[in-house]
């Protein structure tokens, strides 16, 4: 109960430290809170919009991305990633032999808590691992290849609503609670936590960038940022966003990065796969 | 290897829509590499659009143009099934070419 | 002119393909032969396109002066999300368009585009600019010889051109 309080105040202000008492961790309470926040502070947006990040959030931002989605640059991403993901590995088996439904339309259910391994599996993460158990070297986590995989994986899962769970295992409610404290925990010079920006000034400018809201944050995933002139995976973005707050980034795809996005995602359940999305 | 060149073309009552988009860097030349040089012009020059033996529509395009650069126009004159015949040529001296249907 | 054999590959190779570019393009004349180093292509007015003023770039491209119409449309954002992938489209009202060019003030050199539009092409062209800072964006349309324009300030925070 308490921590509930302290969560949902948290959230109310925004950026303050969350105690981490060792009581009951209730993440559907949280969801709860967390989706009832945004939805309170944006009422004029559609709940499904909230996955458009900063579209959601100007008008003037959303009709140049309208222009630009009539044929969008990630367009080159996705086809590299179904040629990719079609072509077999040295031993003949392919990434469909890896994923369930053979890896077509299961973006939505990533990542996820593997109880055999303890750990919280992201979808690039299980892409390097199928490619390590059919005898191939990984692949960078940040951008490229993998991007164009989880560009293609995205796009077969367009529209396909948010599920991730939280099984009744103590390690994974560990994970979400790790992810979780890792959002809301200022950092870097410039003494941010995710919040800060995410929650507590979603909507609003910082410098030039309007910021999109954390609700749903990971939905358009792989994206295609202007200012990168390509692609990029959630890794790239977590990475930067770090050092934009001059803190020292984690390596991609560390397990308290996959903790992290294991917990957003989790808080954006219900809405749609948009990915892969373009943004600034 | 995979055409640069994207294209759909949609035939209406009147017009054919045609919308493109060519994977290409666009390099302006006033942009500098993670070790301070400048990275050379490197940009599409002349695009083409024909039909029917016929150019229907010429861009002439210079560094300030998007990379993966996007076009949008319509003509008269085409139908569903005909072919519409897109190519570039960069400063390069390189090129690509695509035919495609018009849907 | 003497050129190491490093660059004189280079040359062949991208004259070869400069030659069957423009083979494809139906401009490639056998009489013709193509200078060592890939050539800009015949058709591409180099000179307006390293004009640094928007009468400049019109007086290169089309050797005359273009008058403010307001039968001449120019769609951009009020605020560029970001510098270099600015969307834009022109459209025009005015009869017999042969051409529209899209200038940007403020860049390095104004000339964007220029688009040649044959009879039974519309008056219409949507693209994507990259803008190095705010300013002015300015469309041109040839109707039956004469230039009109239009114009449109876009405010840029993050630049195209690498700033």
């Amino acid at each position: 109960m308490l921590r509930k309080v302290l969560i949902i105040g948290a959230i109310v202000l925004g950026g303050a430290q969350v105690a981490c008492a060792d009581d009951a961790v209730d993440p559907k309470a949280e969801f709860k809170a967390f989706r009832d926040y945004f939805v309170g502070r944006f009422p004029k947006v559609p709940f499904d919009d909230f996955v458009n990040g900063p579209y959601s959030m100007d008008e003037g931002l959303r009709k140049q991305w309208k222009d630009i989605e009539e044929f969008p640059p990630y367009e080159f991403a996705v086809d590299k990633g179904k040629e990719m993901f079609a072509k077999p590995f040295a031993n003949g088996k392919t990434y469909a032999d890896c994923f369930p439904n053979q890896g077509i339309g299961i973006r939505q259910n990533f990542p996820y808590f593997d109880a055999k391994s303890g750990q919280v599996i992201t979808l690039e993460l299980a892409l390097n691992q199928c490619r390590e158990a059919n005898g191939e070297k990984p692949l960078d986590y940040v951008k490229d290849d993998m991007a164009a995989l989880t560009a293609y994986m995205a796009f077969t899962s367009r529209g396909k609503r948010f599920d991730i769970k939280i099984p009744d295992d103590p390690r994974a409610l560990a994970a979400y609670r790790k992810g979780e404290e890792y959002f809301y925990t200022r950092r870097g010079q410039l003494n941010f936590s995710c919040a800060s920006c995410h929650v507590q000034s979603a909507g609003n400018h910082i410098r030039t960038e309007v910021l999109a809201p954390a609700l749903g944050i990971m939905a358009a995933m792989p994206i295609y940022r202007s200012e990168w002139g390509a692609m990029g995976t959630t890794s790239r973005r977590f990475t930067t966003c770090n050092s934009q707050v001059r803190a020292v980034p984690l390596p991609p795809q560390d397990e308290l990065y996959r903790d992290v996005e294991y917990f957003l995602t989790y808080m954006g359940n219900g809405l749609p796969v948009s990915g892969p999305g373009a943004r600034p | 290897m995979a055409s640069t060149i994207r294209v759909r073309a949609v035939a209406g009552a009147d017009t054919t829509e045609v919308q493109s988009l060519i994977q290409h860097p666009m390099d302006s030349g006033f942009v500098k590499d993670a070790a301070g040089k400048l990275i050379p012009p490197h940009h599409i020059e002349v695009v083409r659009f024909e039909h029917g033996g016929k150019t229907v529509f010429t861009a002439l395009w210079g560094p300030a143009v998007a990379k993966d650069p996007y076009l949008k126009f319509s003509f008269k004159g085409a139908k569903k099934g005909d072919e519409l015949k897109v190519s570039w040529l960069d400063n390069e001296g390189a090129s690509d070419s695509l035919v495609a249907k018009i849907q | 002119m003497t050129m190491s054999s490093d660059a004189a590959g280079c040359a062949r190779r991208s004259m070869l393909r400069g030659m069957a570019g423009l083979a494809g393009l139906g401009l490639f004349e056998a009489s013709r032969l193509l200078p060592a180093y890939a050539a800009d292509a015949p058709d591409w007015p180099q000179a307006a396109f390293k004009q640094k003023s928007e009468i400049d770039a019109l007086k290169q491209l089309y050797g005359k002066n273009a008058e403010a119409s307001d039968k001449v449309t120019l769609d951009a954002p009020e605020i560029a999300e970001n510098g270099a992938v600015v969307p834009i489209a022109v459209t025009s009202s005015l009869p017999n368009v042969t051409a529209i060019a899209v200038l940007v003030v403020e860049n390095p050199y104004t000339l964007a585009a220029a688009y040649q539009i044959p009879a039974g092409t519309r008056p219409a062209v949507a693209n994507r600019l990259k803008m190095a800072k705010t300013t002015k964006v300015v469309a041109v349309v040839e109707s039956d010889g004469k230039l009109y324009s239009a114009s449109r300030d876009v405010k840029v925070t993050v630049g195209g051109c690498g700033g």
